[in-house]
């Protein structure tokens, strides 16, 4: 008797073949590339993780997207069009990010794509966007060493955020630096950037420990840090890790006022899920608190607690609140929404957004961000207790800094 | 027509679907979508062999994807980085390149490590593991710890291996642009016709003797070891040859996708390839294949749909599919061949029915 393995293959593949022909009267090949596609409406990608371990923080970002796209359509769209954002979910996953940003580009035809959180996520759409003549505006602090002239940088690259985190703690006479991050590209790069500056400052590394992300046994490296007697420590740990990190820093006799940590990932949002009391007077690192001065800043609060109660606003969500705002303008500066003439317009263009005045850089497609250094407040909201004195102009592979030679 | 014959003019009219009519129909972006599909095709015709045919439950097959996957985009990085260090080295401080990636400098031995480095890895695993009879849940158990730490070393290894973010930002793949619809069509094709290549040998090897005695081994180790044969011999051969598949589906994913990365090769990847086999009917190849494709069909679809919720319709279809057709999608051909048989008021004896259906799980 004979096996007929060949039949049920015809039967399987027959279904999907046939689901995936159905689906080829979608876009033909007319239009072009970030035209935002015909008709009245502007469409506009949104691409954050709506599933997956970076949920929690990218949902708060697409929201504050959300929000400016709505205000901008209240105000009558841009070039007399409606934007109509395509909503689509990067999974945590990075290659999934890169499929999606496909499917925006051809299949929607969007004109722009706001979207990434993880540096991981942003490399894996970076060759994405750059192929395809095609435009993302990446709203989060990052890394630095980068800048593709198809992706516009809202967050703060390194000289506007480690670096000021740095000049205020030598202002504050701390020497012996403990570096504690968790392993992947941001922590890694951030903190070969600290060592140099702390060769060139006086100040002395004295211990540099990375944990896996999600990691969440802490006590070990506790006591090494208890051991070594840091002056501070500079936390570049991302997500959960700093939930289990500031518990059992707190439990081994550790506060803010002993020992400060530096935290550069750790805003309104995330101070909510470390539990106030673990956390409190801590120093943080950002360019935007919720508590941040200016009547652009209490419109967005009040806007955005208005859609969903009782929610904070933190560094992140503005900048990506600003990225919307700021493609807009260029785009009806431009007077079309091709990606060249964008582009174009953006250089140098200037607004006033929640964080104060933003003006996008030509040349590197980041943004001027005044620094901000907070402290932690028993409320959960972060108070300002140092600013530089006006917008820091982006320096991603950091050549105003004569330490920083070599190391990009 | 014989049942022979009417199973090679199906294979030829899903071949003239899959090589005409969707390269004719789909938009290209679409189509570059299916190869993708096609390539975790070929990852899952190997589940199909290793667990429908051989009973050897692999929750693991990540790791084989990744190491073929990282061979391949080794050689494409060290390409384009043209004797400087890749991109990713200089940004994670290391200064010189590491002896693990030297040789990936040459083509001719990254396409070979493709195959040659999972199989090898299997051989050693499997000889460790099938000899001591370790089997069943103990062996699933242990590939899914292998997968868990594969991920834990990869993305601890940064400047070896580019952490998390893994190996992206390919330039030339063998003189053309990968990301090029040209390109893309081309992998398209090449991804096609290896699936093509590899279901026929597969279902040879199930046919031979070899795949008779792989049935027995999963149905009745104990027995097949009284009958003088030697299941792990059996055993690690075709775990072996799934893990060879496994890792020219992660090569072929590399130029297809443009990304390899830890995050595709996890406990979580593994399992999802498992429950498309599952889904697709694991006791036939062709289940294992469909599987593949629709399961992941779905999950592009689904997501585009419902960006929001879209995790919950994929965990629906699952159990949906699990529930009305225990045999997975090709296990439905049987059950409404077998009704319909029922149905007919002078039930005659059906000649062929499949022997390989009638094994209880």
């Amino acid at each position: 008797m004979r096996t007929p393995f060949l039949r049920p293959l015809a039967v399987a593949a027959v279904l999907p073949a046939a689901l995936l022909t159905a689906c080829g009267g979608e876009s033909g090949d007319k239009a072009e590339t970030g035209t935002g596609g015909g008709g009245n409406t502007i469409k506009v990608g949104i691409l954050h993780s709506l599933s997956g371990t970076m949920a929690i923080s990218e949902v708060t970002v697409k929201n504050s997207e959300q929000l400016a796209i709505d205000e901008i359509n209240a105000k009558g769209g841009v070039l007399g069009k409606k934007l109509e954002p395509v909503v689509e979910d990067g999974a945590s996953d990075w290659p999934t990010f890169a499929q999606k940003a496909q499917k925006l580009i051809k299949k929607d035809r969007v004109a722009t794509v706001f979207g990434g959180w993880t540096s991981a996520s942003r490399k894996a759409m970076l060759p994405v966007f750059e192929r395809n003549k095609a435009l993302l505006w990446y709203p989060v602090q990052y890394e630095g060493l980068e800048s593709s002239p198809y992706i516009f940088y809202t967050g703060a690259t390194t000289n506007q955020q480690i670096v000021p985190g740095l000049d205020y703690l030598k202002e504050k006479g701390k020497k012996r630096i403990y570096l504690v991050g968790s392993d992947y590209v941001f922590p890694r790069t951030a903190n070969k950037i600290i060592k140099a500056y702390a060769k060139a400052n006086g100040m002395q590394v004295v211990g540099e420990e990375y944990t896996p992300l999600g990691h969440t046994e802490y006590s070990t490296l506790v006591n090494k840090i208890g051991e070594q007697k840091p002056d501070a420590v500079f936390n570049t740990l991302n997500g959960d890790s700093n939930v289990a990190f500031f518990k059992q820093f707190k439990s081994a006799g550790f506060d803010a006022a002993k020992l400060p940590v530096m935290s550069v990932s750790i805003a309104e949002e995330e101070v909510k899920g470390i539990g106030v009391d673990n956390i409190k007077g801590q120093p943080v690192a950002w360019n935007y608190y919720q508590t941040t001065k200016g009547k652009a800043n209490e419109d967005f609060v009040k806007a955005f607690q208005a859609k969903h109660q009782g929610a904070v606003t933190s560094d992140p969500m503005e900048a990506g609140y600003n990225a919307v705002h700021l493609w807009a303008a260029a785009a009806q500066k431009a007077g079309t929404t091709e990606v060249a003439a964008v582009k174009k317009a953006a250089a140098g263009l200037s607004l006033e957004l929640p964080e104060g005045k933003v003006t996008i850089d030509g040349p590197t497609q980041h943004v001027y961000k005044t620094a901000r250094i907070g402290v932690i407040q028993p409320d959960g909201l972060i108070k300002e207790v140092w600013a530089s004195k006006e917008p820091i102009k982006p320096d991603p592979y950091l050549k105003s800094y004569p330490w920083a030679a070599g190391l990009s | 027509m014989s049942p022979r014959l009417r199973g090679y003019a199906l294979f030829a009219a899903v071949g003239l679907l899959v090589l005409v009519v969707a390269p004719l129909t789909l938009p290209a972006f679409r189509l570059d979508e299916l190869a993708k599909y096609l390539c975790l095709a070929i990852a899952a015709l190997g589940i199909g062999l290793a667990w429908g045919q051989g009973g050897m439950l692999t929750l693991g097959q990540g790791v084989f994807f990744g190491l073929g996957g990282y061979a391949m985009a080794m050689y494409l990085k060290l390409h384009d980085a043209g004797g400087d260090l890749p991109d990713f080295m200089t940004w994670s401080g290391v200064e010189r390149l590491p002896a693990l990636w030297k040789p990936f400098a040459n083509p001719a031995v990254a396409v070979a490590a493709v195959v040659a480095v999972p199989v090898a890895a299997a051989v050693v695993l499997g000889a460790l593991v099938f000899r001591q009879r370790v089997r069943g849940a103990y062996f699933a158990i242990l590939t899914q710890a292998l997968a868990a730490a594969f991920v834990i070393l990869l993305v601890g290894r940064q400047g070896l291996t580019g952490g998390t973010n893994g190996l992206t930002n390919f330039y030339d793949f063998f003189g053309q642009d990968p990301e090029a619809e040209s390109t893309q069509r081309t992998m398209y094709f090449v991804t096609a016709t290896v699936l093509g290549a590899l279901y026929l040998a597969a279902r040879q090897l199930v046919r031979s003797r070899f795949g008779r005695l792989l049935v027995a081994v999963r149905d009745g180790e104990d027995r097949v070891r009284f009958l003088g044969y030697n299941p792990a011999t059996v055993k690690t051969v075709t775990f072996a040859v799934s893990a060879g598949m496994a890792g020219i589906a992660g090569a072929l994913f590399v130029p297809v996708v443009g990304i390899i990365s830890p995050s595709l090769l996890g406990v979580v990847p593994s399992l999802e390839l498992v429950v498309a086999v599952a889904v697709g009917g694991r006791y036939a190849l062709a289940g294992a294949v469909l599987g593949a494709v629709v399961m992941n069909y779905a999950k592009t679809s689904f997501s585009e749909q419902w960006a929001g919720g879209w995790l919950y319709l994929e965990g629906a279809l699952f159990i949906l599919v699990m529930t009305l057709a225990p045999k997975g999608a090709v296990g439905l051909y049987e059950q409404a061949r077998d009704a319909l048989a029922r149905r007919r008021p002078a039930p005659a004896p059906v000649p062929d029915r499949p022997k390989t259906e009638e094994v209880p799980a």
